[in-house]
C-alpha cells in the first residue's frame, strides 16, 4: 500500500479511537466539571463494559443480538455498581477530593481482581454483530468500526443535549455552578451527584461495549483509556467538556496515526509531552477556566 | 520542649536500635525481606516529605524510584561506575530529574498534580520500554556479583546489605526529621494546612514546593539506587504505575505526615501481601480492601491516629 492509502487508513483507525476515547474522557469529565472529584476507577468501568458485553455474547451466541443485550444491560449493570460505590464509599467522606483518589485506586484494584476471579486472566474476543465491509478503491475497511463511530457521535449529542437542554441538566449545571446554593434552593445535591457518578461510569461501559469486538476484552485493558482520558482532560482543560471532546479527537486522531507510522508507545509518550507544553503555556488547560 | 524530644529521640533510636538487633535473630529468609523493606521505607520517607508534610498528593513517584534506580544500574553496567559513585549519581540524578518535573507539573494544583504526576510517570515507564535496546525493558538488567563489589565488601552478602539498607534508612529518617523542624519544613506544613495564607504571609510558596519535590525525589531516587545495587537487577516494573502507588498505600497505611509511618506501613503491607498469597493468588484485592477501608475508617493511618488519641508528641 502507498503512503496516500495507508494514511487514509490511519487517519480513519484514528477518528474511530477517537469518538470512543471521547466517550469515555466524557464521562471522567463530566464526573470532574460536577463533583470536582477524579474517579481513578474510570477506567475499570470500561473495562467492565467490554467484559460484560463478552459475557452477553457468550451466553446468547448470536453476536447480533448478544450486542444489542450488551449495550443496553452493560451500562445498566455498571451504572448501577457506581450508584452503589457512590453511596457506600464516595459519599461517606462527603467527596472529599484526596480520600477520592485514594478509594477510587483501592477500587480498581478490588475490581480487576473479581473480574481476574470471574472471567480469568485470558484475552477474549467478541465477534462484530455487524460483518459488512466498506470496500474502498485501497482497502476494504470494517463497516462495524464505522457504526461505532456513528453510535458513539449520537451519545455524544445525546449528552449534550441532556445536559444543554433538559431539567437533568440544568439541575446538574446549577450544582456544577454552585453546589450549596443548588442545595439552598431545594436541589437535591446528593442524587445529582450519584446520577452524575453514575452517567460517567456508563459512558465509559458503552464505550468498552463498542470496542470489543475491535480488541479484545482483558482485566487490565482500562489503564490506557484511563490515561489517555486523564491526558484530554488536562489538555482540555479539568471540566471542560467541551475542551475534552476537542482534546478527544486532536490525541486520538494522532495517536491513530503515531501509532500505525511508529509505535503505539511513542504516541503515548508524545502525547505526554504535548501535556508538558500545555501546562507551561497554559496551566488550565486550553478550555479551562480559571478555577474558582 | 525538652520533655518531648526526649522521647522523640528515644523512640527513633529505639526503632533504629532494635532493627539493627533484629538482624542476628531472623531467620534467612526474613533477613533479607527486612532489608528489602528498610530500602522501600526510604522511598515511602521520601513520598512522605511530599504528600504528608507538604500535601502535595503525587501519583507518580515511581518515576523518582526508577530514576535513580536505572542511573545507578546503567552507569554500572555500561560504565563499569563503582557502586558507591553510581549510588550518588543516582540521587543526584532522581534530584535533578525531579526538579525538572516539578517545575511543569507544579504549575497545577490540587486535583490536577495528581494526574499530571501520573501521567509524566507513565510517559517514563514507556520510555523504558521503548528505548529497548538500551534498558532491555520488561526483561531488565542483571548486574554481575563483580560489578556490585565496595572495596572489600560485596553486596550480595547478606549481611553487608542489610547494615548498608538499615543506614541509608536512618539517613533517610535524620534528614526528614532535620527538615521538619527546619524552618523550611515549618513552611512546607503551612502551605499544606493553607497554602493561600502562607502566599499572602509573603512567602514564595512554588519555591517551597518545587524544593520539597527535588528532596523527595532525591530521596526515593536514593532507594532505587541502592535497590538496583543490593539487589542486582534494574527492571522496567519498579517504573510502572502500581510502584506509585505502593508508595502511597504504606504511607497512608503507616500514617501520612509522621516520620515512621512510612516503615510501619511497608512492613505490615508486605507482610499482608506475602501471607494472603499463600492462601489466595490475590494480591490486588488485599491492596484495593486497604486502600479503601482507610479512607472510610482510618485516614489519619496508623500512627497519625496514635498520635491524635494519644502521643501528641510523635513528630
Amino acid at each position: 500500500m502507498s503512503l496516500g492509502p495507508h494514511l487514509l487508513l490511519a487517519l480513519m483507525e484514528g477518528t474511530v479511537a477517537a469518538f470512543v476515547l471521547a466517550l469515555t474522557a466524557l464521562g471522567l469529565a463530566l464526573v470532574f466539571g460536577v463533583m470536582r472529584i477524579v474517579n481513578v476507577a474510570h477506567g475499570e468501568f470500561f473495562m467492565l463494559g467490554a467484559v460484560l458485553a463478552w459475557a452477553f455474547a457468550h451466553l446468547i451466541g448470536s453476536p447480533a443480538l448478544g450486542f444489542l443485550v450488551a449495550i443496553i444491560a452493560s451500562p445498566i449493570i455498571v451504572g448501577g455498581a457506581a450508584l452503589a460505590i457512590d453511596r457506600m464509599i464516595l459519599r461517606r467522606f462527603n467527596y472529599q477530593p484526596e480520600a477520592t483518589i485514594v478509594a477510587t485506586i483501592g477500587l480498581l484494584y478490588i475490581i480487576q481482581q473479581l473480574v481476574l476471579v470471574f472471567y480469568g486472566p485470558d484475552a477474549r474476543s467478541v465477534e462484530a454483530p455487524i460483518n459488512f465491509r466498506i470496500q474502498l478503491p485501497w482497502f476494504g475497511y470494517s463497516g462495524y468500526k464505522v457504526v461505532v463511530a456513528g453510535i458513539a457521535a449520537l451519545l455524544l449529542l445525546a449528552t449534550w443535549y441532556g445536559i444543554a437542554r433538559t431539567k437533568l441538566g440544568l439541575v446538574m449545571r446549577a450544582t456544577q455552578f454552585d453546589s450549596e446554593t443548588a442545595q439552598a434552593f431545594g436541589i437535591p445535591v446528593d442524587r445529582v451527584y450519584a446520577a452524575v457518578f453514575a452517567i460517567g461510569a456508563m459512558l465509559a461501559a458503552i464505550a468498552g461495549v463498542l470496542i470489543v469486538p475491535i480488541k479484545q476484552a482483558y482485566y487490565l485493558m482500562g489503564l490506557d483509556p484511563l490515561l489517555l482520558s486523564f491526558i484530554v482532560v488536562i489538555i482540555g482543560g479539568l471540566g471542560s467538556l467541551r475542551g475534552a471532546i476537542i482534546a478527544a479527537f486532536v490525541i486520538g486522531i494522532s495517536d491513530g496515526v503515531i501509532s500505525v507510522f511508529f509505535s503505539p508507545n511513542l504516541s503515548k509518550i508524545l502525547a505526554t509531552l504535548l501535556v508538558a507544553l500545555v501546562l507551561v503555556f497554559r496551566p488550565e488547560g486550553l478550555f479551562g477556566g480559571k478555577a474558582r | 520542649m525538652r520533655g518531648p524530644q526526649h522521647r522523640v529521640l528515644a523512640l527513633h533510636g529505639s526503632v533504629l536500635a532494635l532493627l539493627f538487633l533484629l538482624q542476628f535473630v531472623l531467620p534467612a529468609y526474613h533477613h533479607t525481606n527486612f532489608t528489602s523493606i528498610m530500602v522501600l521505607a526510604t522511598y515511602g520517607i521520601g513520598y512522605n516529605i511530599l504528600i504528608g508534610y507538604t500535601g502535595l498528593l503525587s501519583l507518580g513517584h515511581a518515576m523518582f524510584f526508577a530514576a535513580g534506580l536505572y542511573a545507578a544500574g546503567l552507569t554500572v553496567h555500561y560504565f563499569n561506575l563503582d557502586p558507591v559513585s553510581a549510588f550518588l549519581f543516582g540521587a543526584v540524578a532522581a534530584l535533578a530529574f525531579a526538579a525538572a518535573v516539578g517545575l511543569v507539573a507544579l504549575r497545577t494544583t490540587g486535583v490536577s498534580f495528581m494526574i499530571v504526576t501520573m501521567m509524566f510517570s507513565q510517559a517514563c515507564f514507556l520510555l523504558i520500554l521503548y528505548f529497548n535496546e538500551v534498558t532491555r525493558g520488561d526483561e531488565g538488567i542483571v548486574l554481575t556479583e563483580a560489578a556490585r563489589q565496595i572495596g572489600d565488601f560485596s553486596l550480595v552478602n547478606p549481611a553487608v546489605r542489610y547494615n548498608l539498607a538499615l543506614a541509608l534508612f536512618a539517613i533517610a529518617v535524620a534528614l526528614c526529621f532535620i527538615l521538619i523542624r527546619s524552618r523550611v519544613g515549618r513552611v512546607l506544613v503551612a502551605i499544606r494546612e493553607n497554602e493561600e495564607r502562607v502566599k499572602m504571609l509573603g512567602y514564595h510558596t512554588f519555591r517551597y514546593k518545587l524544593l520539597a519535590l527535588a528532596l523527595s525525589g532525591m530521596l526515593s531516587g536514593a532507594a532505587g539506587a541502592a535497590y538496583a545495587l543490593m539487589f542486582g537487577y534494574v527492571g522496567a516494573t519498579f517504573a510502572s504505575i502500581e510502584y506509585s502507588i505502593y508508595a502511597l498505600l504504606w504511607v497512608l497505611l503507616g500514617g501520612s505526615g509522621t516520620i515512621l509511618g512510612p516503615i510501619v506501613g511497608a512492613l505490615l503491607m508486605f507482610y499482608l501481601v506475602e501471607w494472603t498469597s499463600e492462601v489466595t493468588e490475590s494480591y490486588r484485592i488485599v491492596v484495593g480492601a486497604v486502600l479503601v477501608l482507610l479512607t472510610l475508617f482510618f485516614p489519619k493511618g496508623i500512627l497519625g491516629t496514635l498520635r491524635e488519641k494519644r502521643l501528641r508528641w510523635l513528630p
